[in-house]
């Protein structure tokens, strides 16, 4: 057991827990947050995809213990940003949306994708989302939302 | 219950691995896969581990010298993103995984994990990769191909850590990153090649050439490298044959269909072939700009 202090949706909290733990567990047992799913179990399928400090993360792999002093953000905290508005629209307007499943994490692929790049090519939308596995739409819908995204959400990212 | 450390300092680090002798967690890809459990369930660690990745001391690259200095806290995306690193690892660093491992995973822990299908590998034997080693007596530096023993198997004691990389800041000529197949889950379909040549008045005078996944550990062969120093750039394509009839005895993949390894012997000595006949053309073009 150790003491894990970090920043959750921008909120400071404190947790006494086993560092090996896996991140996605604590968030969804802890603290309650089921917007990050497990798929694989195993950084393939990047349905647990949380930001830590701003960068896109398969908390399926992330011990709670290399948290310590991290800003996490999970689809519920990012869901009260202006970016998450547009990209939402996005999504929606591209018809990139089915089961839904993956899309919690798509979102913060795309959201960490569009932080570092404001104008990504298609390549790099792709290799973006590379780590995020969609079962439902082939992904050209998807991409299509990113760039739309880019556009309408001009000067936010 | 296992214990956890979390040192605040590098020197902390080294002082908790001298006396208590924990496994080390970095990124935690590897780690965190291969000790899965059923969810809800912490990982099955079975010893204390300590924890480095908030070691910002650990977290730098660095030129100097005509040469690299990579923290062990330097994640494969942070290369990726770093003028200072040769376009060939970052080749290399780009075909693996995704971005939510590539944030997370360390070089030092690709190396580490000493997987024969690791793909910053072959990159790293052929810029001469040295590992600093860390412990509280004394800092070691060691050559990659002594550092790396076999499969998953590495020189490194208990009491020791690896502290960072130092990688040749050579310009070569032409490089090469090659590799087939896709992700850690199809190793055994695997194959990943990486070579450099530098010439002096369109006379070879240094070639490097590794080969992953073909063998325990990573093939690079210094006196076959030093065979072909003083070719002519221009019969490069020529010895093609030669060089390939070198390599093939070496190529031994393990794998339990012959199929899979009879493609993948295939595929390295095509790319021997591959990297001879441009480098030929690239160097010699370069030449006609230049003079
Ligand atoms: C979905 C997925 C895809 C992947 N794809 C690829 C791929 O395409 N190619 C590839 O090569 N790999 C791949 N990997 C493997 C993995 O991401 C890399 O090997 C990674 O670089 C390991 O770094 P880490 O920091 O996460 O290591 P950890 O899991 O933290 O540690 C791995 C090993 O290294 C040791 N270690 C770590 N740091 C140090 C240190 N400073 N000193 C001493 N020992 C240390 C640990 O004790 C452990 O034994 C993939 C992994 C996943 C989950
Ligand atoms: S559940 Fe984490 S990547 Fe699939
Ligand atoms: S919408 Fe169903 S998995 Fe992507």
């Amino acid at each position: 057991m150790a003491e894990i202090k970090f920043v959750l949706n921008n909120e400071k909290v404190q947790i006494d827990r086993d560092p090996t733990m896996r991140l996605l567990d604590v968030l969804r047992d802890d603290f309650g947050l089921i917007g990050v799913k497990e798929g694989c179990g195993e950084g393939e399928c990047g349905a647990c995809s949380v930001l830590i400090d701003s960068e896109v993360a398969s908390s399926c792999i992330v011990p709670l213990g290399n948290v310590f002093d991290k800003k996490i953000v999970t689809i519920e905290g990012f869901k009260k940003t202006d970016r998450y508005k547009v990209l939402h629209e996005a999504y929606e307007e591209e018809g990139a949306v089915q089961c839904g499943f993956c899309i919690p994490g798509m979102l913060l692929a795309s959201e960490s994708l569009l932080n570092k790049n404001p104008h990504p090519s298609e390549d790099e939308i792709r290799d973006g989302l590379s780590g995020n596995l969609c079962r439902c739409t082939g992904y050209n819908m998807i991409v299509r939302a990113v760039q739309r995204a880019a556009e309408t959400g001009e000067g936010l990212w | 219950m296992v214990k956890s450390y979390f040192p605040k300092t590098y020197r902390q680090a080294l002082e908790i691995l001298a006396k208590s002798n924990p496994a080390i967690i970095a990124g935690g890809t590897d780690l965190m896969v291969k000790k899965r459990r059923w969810s809800g369930l912490s990982p099955g660690f079975s010893e204390d581990m300590i924890f480095i990745s908030q070691l910002r001391e650990l977290d730098y690259i660095r030129r100097e010298n005509g040469k690299i200095y990579i923290g062990a806290n330097v994640t494969l995306e942070k290369l990726l993103h770093d003028k200072d690193i040769p376009e060939i690892l970052k080749k290399a660093v780009a075909s693996m995984a995704s971005p939510g491992v590539r944030h997370t995973a360390t070089l030092a822990g690709n190396i580490a994990n000493a997987s024969p299908a690791g793909d910053t590998l072959p990159v790293l034997y052929i810029l001469n990769a040295r590992i600093v080693i860390g412990s509280l007596e004394r800092e070691n530096v060691i050559q990659i191909e002594d550092f790396i023993l076999g499969p998953g198997s590495i020189d490194l004691r208990r009491s020791e850590i690896i502290k960072e990389i130092i990688i040749d800041d050579t310009d070569f000529d032409f490089m090469m990153y090659e590799k087939v197949g896709g992700r850690k889950s199809d190793a055994i379909s695997k194959v990943s090649f990486a070579a450099a040549v530098s010439s002096v008045f369109d006379m070879v005078t240094d070639m490097r050439i590794a080969i992953g996944a073909v063998a325990p550990t990573v093939v690079r062969i210094r006196e076959f490298e030093l065979q072909l120093i003083d070719t002519p750039v221009n019969e490069m394509a020529q010895i093609s044959g030669l060089v390939k009839d070198l390599y093939k005895p070496l190529i031994k993949p393990i794998s339990d269909q012959r199929s899979t390894a009879d493609y993948r012997k295939m595929c390295v000595l095509n790319f021997i072939e591959e990297f001879l006949n441009k480098a030929g053309k690239r160097i010699g073009k370069e030449k006609d700009i230049d003079w």
